[in-house]
């Protein structure tokens, strides 16, 4: 028995590695990312979540890139370009020595057929609207228009690439950093199927071949994708990283215990229980960046108690956000007053939220709820998840404390969830969105009526004018005086309840270098390396 | 033996059939579907996707449709994963699955048999008592808990094993293994106490001593193989346990299984792979039950002739 002990006591340390890959990473320059969940695939065209961005980002480039060091965006596949006086016509110079992962030059044309395909309806791609700015862009994809000559993107020659827009689009630069306008290889996706082909085998490791800075070297499925450095990047002088693991590590607590035990570099999050601990031990590796995001609640104004806006307006003011972010979510998120998160390209929303239990109370008397006549039972709908619950038990109380109202929690499967809210079979609903590109619009453009992401049944003509006037001027200042109009009626309507901005929390080894915040969580890799001081 | 074979694995086809059809209109009726999203996809976009998958057809043709597909061994495209199939999602995660569940049983036997054994044969003894214990707590500490305590202990504090992972680093499959195997052995222990108790008190076991023979030939030779039968019944369930069910132990421990696939599947309501997973999953159950059967039969000549 004794013998035996010794044996396994023996077996287990030989098992044991010397150099975490963490150290190993360190001195081989290869980043160990914490990826969250398996991606869905590598197609830019098809694929919609952020785990697919952190690959993506690595293996294509599109016109633009993020910029890692400031707000807005530097050159990526595009050396420069000139934007027309008013605003719709923008010409991209390419970079000559710009080429794809396996020699080819990237030209003007690529980026047309590229276009051509999220906009072809049988692709089914879920981010054409991205395009829509594009003049006669939506007229192709739905199919009122088979001529993509009509759609506004041309190549004037190969290194030049002339985009016509439907209106001047201030943001149109930042949009190209998103993922679903960059280039595909047309023979390669051709060779591996038909130009809407969603399941040709063009994304595997072997046949992928894209114009970032690395390439796709293996692909274990639920276990590791590894990137390695593509010496045909025009910039490859610059990439420090040799490789890059991606692990889709959906636990959130396994992720932890594998940053802990030097597995990763960085985490995608943080398990929410875990923040406020790492924040007061001063956790040298916690970090709460600025995210472009807010929670809020929909209200659904086709319901029979909330189509009054007194009563929205009454569960709105009797929420306390400070209280909600010091003693519920603790990790540094800030109290949303606003559906547009401040500061989001120089914009600041001058709305207010006020928590008065007081005017709340007699907004909703005002509706004609007294004690006599009883506000009814309130149901508030969430996705089963602990954070998403202790939120609404916070809200839960203070609607029951400040305004006397019994409210229930409704917690469902998460495509339950997506469905309920669909169709509106809800009253109060949580939900967050994050910002797709650096600009108010991707959150203001979302409550505009027969938007599908809206789901409050609330449309309000004066502010679907302000923000269709807003996206046709040219001039940035004018546009955000609208923009802040309209954000005025929506706060005043309540349609949502903002409740917080996100932040963006997670772990990053001292060892990293060059992942600066960004707004969006975009982290361009060839400005990423690993060093140790 | 071969004959009872033959019926069971025919039996088995009609069971298959019907769980592939019965799969097929419960995922549908599942509120949800694959496409729904937290950013609304618009409806021209979804008719393209429908279109895309045969979605659009009616019920009763897409079930023809996958039907045919599956008899020929083609379980379609996954809905979550453009551009992978089914057969290879599959094929992808059931070598590790079964690599993992042989691990754990391999534990689970050496462990569970041994302490089942010697406490039945040092009954009331210490050495009855702490196994016994042990097996107790291996059976009501969930693999949730007991995967994270190991990995605390042996990755976190003493830092002699990796966290998670499979085949990436020296060791990574050790705790994972235990931790599989630590339940089942607890259950296997107890199940051969019983067994060898049982089997201690009977005649030919008294025979067998009066006969000269030493302990050791008493127990290995004749007490076992009666003793160990209900653990050979229980190892067919527990084998389609262990390959089903160790999506827990796949998600701690951040193993590319078939576990997670099955699991995850169900969330996105990719229906093809739901109905793959399923289906697989159930010819494993149908398999290895038999197998188990087969192997009772082999041990106890008298369930043979019933």
């Amino acid at each position: 028995m004794k013998n035996f002990s010794l044996l396994a006591l023996f077996f287990l340390i030989s098992c044991s590695s010397n150099i975490s890959p963490v150290d190993d990473g360190l001195e081989k320059q290869i980043f160990h990312f914490g990826n969250g969940s398996e991606p869905q695939g590598i197609d830019p065209h098809i694929v919609t979540g952020v785990p697919e961005h952190h690959i993506l980002i690595s293996l294509c480039e599109g016109l633009t890139i993020p910029n890692p060091f400031d707000d807005g965006n530097l050159p990526g596949a595009a050396e420069s370009w000139q934007i027309s006086d008013d605003g719709k016509e923008y010409i991209f110079n390419l970079r000559k020595n710009a080429k794809w992962s396996n020699g080819d030059e990237v030209t003007a044309e690529d980026f047309v057929w590229s276009w051509k395909r999220i906009l072809t309806a049988s692709l089914g791609s879920q981010y054409p609207d991205m395009l829509y700015y594009l003049v006669g862009a939506s007229d192709y994809h739905t199919g009122l228009t088979d001529d993509f000559n009509e759609v506004g993107v041309k190549a004037v020659d190969k290194y030049t690439l002339k985009v016509n827009l439907k209106a001047p689009t201030p943001f149109f630069i930042g949009m190209l950093s998103h993922y679903s306008t960059w280039p595909v290889h047309k023979n390669t996706v051709l060779k591996h199927g038909a130009i809407d082909d969603r399941n040709g085998e063009w994304t595997r490791p072997g046949n992928f071949v894209c114009n970032g800075a690395f390439n796709l070297k293996s692909w274990e499925l639920n276990n590791r994708i590894i990137v390695e450095k593509n010496p045909n990047y025009w910039d490859a002088s610059q990439v420090k990283l040799n490789e890059i693991h991606y692990y889709p590590v959906s636990n959130v607590m396994t992720e932890d215990r594998m940053f802990r035990a030097g597995q990763l570099h960085v985490t995608s999050t943080l398990p929410s229980q875990k923040c406020p601990i790492y924040i007061e031990e001063n956790n040298p590796d916690l970090r709460i960046d600025p995210y472009m995001g807010t929670y809020f609640y929909r209200l659904n104004t086709n319901n029979s108690v909330l189509k009054d806006v007194r009563v929205r307006k009454a569960l709105a003011y009797s929420i306390d956000r400070r209280l909600l972010v010091d003693k519920v979510t603790k990790c540094g998120q800030i109290p949303a007053y606003s559906f547009t998160p401040p500061g989001s390209n120089g914009y600041q929303p001058e709305t207010l939220i006020p928590f008065d239990p007081k005017l709340a109370k007699k907004l909703l008397s005002d509706a004609g709820y007294t004690e006599e006549n009883a506000f009814p039972k309130l149901e508030i709908l969430f996705n089963t998840n602990e954070d998403h619950r202790k939120v609404a038990l916070a809200i839960q109380q203070m609607w029951q404390q400040n305004l006397g109202i019994s409210v229930e929690l409704v917690n469902q499967d998460w495509k339950v969830y997506l469905s309920r809210e669909m169709v509106g079979d809800f009253q109060v609903s949580r939900a967050g969105w994050i910002g797709d590109y650096e600009d108010p619009n991707t959150f203001l453009d979302l409550m505009r009526p027969n938007r599908g992401n809206n789901k409050t049944g609330w449309e309000n003509l004066e502010y679907d004018s302000l923000v269709a006037q807003a996206n046709s001027t040219n001039n940035q200042n004018e546009r955000y005086r609208l923009l802040n109009e309209a954000e005025k009626i929506l706060i005043e309507n309540m349609p949502i309840i903002p409740l917080y901005t996100y932040v963006r929390n997670y772990q990053l080894s001292s060892d990293v270098k060059g992942y600066n915040p960004h707004i969006l969580d975009h982290h361009h890799p060839k400005f990423i390396y690993l060093e140790r001081e | 033996m071969i004959s009872i074979f033959i019926k069971r694995l025919f039996l088995a086809i009609p069971v298959l059939l019907a769980v592939a059809s019965l799969t097929f209109f419960l995922v549908k009726l599942a509120p949800g579907g694959p496409f729904d999203a937290d950013k609304a996809v618009s409806p021209q976009v979804l008719k393209n996707l429908n279109e895309a998958y045969n979605l659009d057809a009616s019920e009763w043709e897409q079930y023809i449709d996958y039907m045919s597909g599956i008899l020929k061994g083609d379980f379609g495209p996954s809905f979550r994963f453009p551009g992978r199939s089914v057969s290879e999602m599959i094929a992808t995660g059931l070598p590790v699955t079964f690599e993992l569940a042989f691990y754990a049983i391999l534990i689970a036997l050496l462990i569970g048999v041994s302490s089942g054994v010697l406490a039945a044969l040092k009954r009331n003894t210490y050495l009855d008592f702490i196994p016994m214990a042990i097996a107790m707590i291996g059976i009501c500490v969930p693999t949730f808990l007991m995967g994270p305590l190991l990995v605390l202990i042996f990755g976190i504090n003493l830092e002699i094993l990796p966290v998670s992972g499979w085949g990436q680093l020296p060791g990574d499959k050790i705790l994972p293994s235990i931790t599989l195997g630590f339940a089942y052995a607890a259950y296997i222990a107890r199940l051969s106490r019983g067994g060898m108790l049982e089997v201690l008190n009977q005649d030919f076991i008294r025979t067998a001593r009066a006969k000269g023979l030493t302990e050791r030939n008493v127990v290995i030779k004749h007490a076992m193989q009666g003793g160990l039968i209900p653990v050979v019944s229980f190892l067919g369930p527990a084998i389609a346990g262990l390959l089903a069910g160790s999506f827990v132990v796949e998600t701690i421990f951040q193993i590319p299984g078939l576990g997670r696939f099955y699991v995850e599947a169900a969330f996105n309501r990719d229906y093809t792979m739901i109905l793959g997973t399923t289906i697989f999953f159930s010819a494993m159950i149908v398999f290895f039950n038999l197998l188990s059967d087969l192997a009772a039969m082999w041990l106890n000549p008298r369930s043979r002739d019933t």
